[in-house]
């Protein structure tokens, strides 16, 4: 049965800059995903939970603090505890190129770095979602 | 003559312009057209207003000199807010900078004033600025990351460590927890021997710009105004030269709003805390003079040019017919401005060094009191020592090379500025009626209004760039193949642990009945009406930390709930 992907937009941590999150929201939303906006300040437990509970397909997470390489690899660890692994986790923010290959053998499927058009991670998403709609 | 000896051009001299730019339009520009078609169909400023292809008199014609215009240093400062403006000093070189520890922030601050800067201003941590301590379970991976993290008293001595407060001015880029690092501050200098009213700065201290734009806030809106007229009515007592807020455009800029909207939801703000502090009983011209602002620098030089004139323009009409002040100095905006990180672009970064100088032109032009420039690296990590140096040295060429500050308000009789001057103050009052009309400031957030223009002006942007109909050089055109940045300033993780041992340090060595005792005398007046102020200078001078301050104010306030509309 078609139904429209699912996608958990998140701020982990206590970075309050949300334009890139609300941005890339509305721009999934207007290529037809469903769209949930955690809205700041969550911690990777809120953030698992919320994915679970709204059996979302994708989580994206954005962050500019430079909490990455703490936050990212603790989402990817609790939604493997909690058997998600099939939920498709990217990243965004200002991220140094030279921890992306940490983050993305955390198993995070994707980090986008400022001047990523929303279109090249509605791509992403489309052709990397793990569970078949 | 419509209008009076006061209007700028007479009506035969308009009528004549007017006949004369239609004969040129048809004759010339027609002509032209049909040979060259002009570069796109339609030309918009960098917050997607329209430009017209020529502005004459015509486009000004109902513009009175002395009302409209008027002599810098007075009413209604469309000029600047000082007679002489940079002829007679130059604006505060004030770089922002701080991270990890208080030692390694006060090496960076003692190499800046070392470079020229002249006014110190300190990024602190996320936990700091949402007033958690270094050992709380929220901070951790954030301890020193995006500024220097201050627990107590004790990180703050460090951070001023051989810096004489009486000699500099020093803005804290703070505002949830702002009376409490402001009491800190107050307490450093006293130990330097430095009595509170020789001490100039400023504390952005304002909240409702964290509500709408930037994040960092801890209390609900009541409390948190309350805290900030406790903060006027302390400081206009004992810190009389303390610039008691920065009201400030610039996180709402970034956020994505256009200019006039930054100019409107700003002001607005600035209305919200006027009514507070009168409501609270203070003297509209008692706490005025101490309010300023601060505002972005983008790209579009003509636009910000005019955006700062009518700002100044706007806020000195509301002060005076509003509010009804008599002081001068309560109607003269003064501001802070930063050039805009988010129009740095990750790609080609030293492409952000031309950048940055249009932006220090615009601020410049437009009278800034005090500036910052971003780094070239900023869209990557924290700028490096050289980065800020660069940044630093821009400001040094416009103020010193360029011969615009030689001048006052070069730009002004610009048939384009002050059109656009005009434009920028009519929809700025367009958004403060509206927000009036929704109850305030306040209230138009509560409701989620000011969000939404910010995101909905951040997604016409977004897209605007994504169909290249606005091009950004080395992004979306004039890209190369590049290879990842080298040298950029990473933050040691080990800081958080060091912060966390050194707190724990303190805490054993501190007399901690007498905190306690603080700490409660602290309750009882958050749970009454008093001024805080005096309670928390009390605690800081005992190093109550700073989470621990900020504990006993959540637990009798509550803490601030985000709605989201996307």
């Amino acid at each position: 049965m078609d139904r429209p992907i699912r996608v958990l937009v998140s701020k982990p941590g206590l970075d309050g800059h949300d334009r890139g999150a609300k941005v890339i929201a509305r721009a999934l939303r207007d290529a037809g995903m469903e769209v949930i906006y955690t809205g700041l300040r969550q911690t990777p437990q809120q953030i698992v939970a919320a994915a679970i509970q709204e059996d979302v397909d994708v989580v994206a997470m954005s962050i500019l603090s430079g909490a990455h390489n703490h936050l990212f690899p603790k989402v990817m660890e609790l939604l493997n505890e909690q058997g998600a692994d099939d939920v498709l986790v990217i990243g965004g923010g200002v991220i140094p190129d030279e921890d992306i290959p940490g983050l993305k053998k955390a198993g995070i499927a994707e980090i986008f770095t400022p001047g990523t058009t929303t279109g090249t991670t509605i791509d992403f998403i489309r052709k990397n979602v793990k569970r078949v709609q | 003559m419509i209008g009076g000896i006061f209007q700028v051009f007479d009506n035969d001299m308009l009528k004549q312009i007017k006949q004369e730019k239609e004969q040129w339009q048809q004759a010339k520009v027609n002509k032209a057209l049909s040979r060259f078609p002009e570069r796109m169909e339609n030309f918009t400023t960098g917050s997607g207003e329209n430009v017209n292809r020529l502005y004459t008199p015509e486009d000004v014609e109902s513009l009175q000199y002395n009302d409209d215009i008027g002599f810098p240093g007075q009413y209604p400062y469309t000029r600047g807010v000082q007679p002489t403006m940079y002829r007679g000093r130059l604006w505060t070189m004030r770089m922002y900078a701080g991270f990890a520890t208080a030692e390694e922030s006060n090496k960076r601050y003692k190499y800046l004033v070392e470079q020229g800067s002249t006014g110190l201003s300190v990024a602190m941590d996320l936990p700091t600025q949402i007033g958690y301590d270094s050992d709380h379970p929220l901070s951790e991976g954030e301890v020193g990351k995006v500024g220097v993290a201050i627990d107590s008293l004790e990180d703050m001595e460090v951070l001023f460590d051989g810096i004489p407060l009486d000699k500099v001015s020093t803005s804290m880029t703070i505002n949830a927890p702002a009376s409490v690092l402001l009491a800190m501050y107050i307490a450093v200098a006293e130990k330097q021997g430095v009595s509170s009213d020789k001490l100039r700065g400023t504390i952005q201290n304002d909240i409702l710009k964290e509500y709408i734009a930037r994040g960092t806030y801890i209390f609900p809106t009541e409390p948190s105004m309350r805290l900030i007229t406790n903060i006027f009515e302390y400081c206009s007592k004992y810190v009389p030269k303390w610039n008691t807020i920065s009201i400030s455009g610039y996180h709402i800029r970034e956020a994505g709003s256009t200019a006039a909207q930054e100019v409107g939801f700003t002001l607005a703000d600035g209305i919200a805390y006027v009514d507070a502090a009168i409501k609270a009983g203070l003297d509209v011209d008692t706490f005025a003079p101490r309010l300023s602002f601060f505002f972005n620098a983008h790209n579009d030089l003509l636009e910000e040019v005019s955006k700062y004139r009518a700002a100044r323009r706007l806020w000195a009409k509301i002060m005076k017919e509003r509010f009804g002040a008599k002081n001068p100095k309560s109607m003269a905006l003064k501001f802070h401005t930063q050039t805009g990180g988010s129009t740095l672009t990750a790609q080609q970064p030293d492409n952000n060094i031309i950048r940055v100088t249009i932006q220090t032109l615009a601020a410049v032009l437009g009278g800034t009191q005090s500036l910052h420039t971003n780094s070239r690296d900023e869209a990557l990590a924290l700028p490096t020592e050289d980065s800020v140096r660069i940044a630093l040295r821009t400001q040094q060429i416009v103020a010193h090379e360029s011969g615009v500050t030689n001048t006052i308000d070069p730009l002004a009789g610009s048939y384009v500025i002050e059109a656009k001057t005009n434009e920028i103050e009519k929809k700025a009052m367009e958004y403060i009626n509206k927000i009036d009309d929704l109850g305030g400031a306040p209230r138009a957030i509560d409701l989620g209004y000011i969000q939404k223009e910010i995101m909905d002006s951040a997604y016409d942007y977004q897209k605007e760039i994504e169909d290249n109909s606005r091009i950004v050089v080395g992004m979306n055109k004039f890209q190369i193949e590049e290879e990842s940045p080298k040298g950029l300033l990473k933050v040691d993780p080990q800081v958080g642990e060091r912060q966390k041992a050194k707190l724990a340090q303190l805490k054993a060595r501190r007399d901690n009945d007498k905190v306690k005792e603080r700490l409660e005398a602290l309750r009882m007046a958050c749970q009454g009406e008093e001024n805080v102020m005096p309670f928390i200078v009390e605690a800081v001078k005992v190093y109550a930390t700073l989470g621990e301050i900020c504990g006993i104010m959540r637990e009798v306030f509550g803490e601030y709930q985000q709605s989201v509309n996307l």
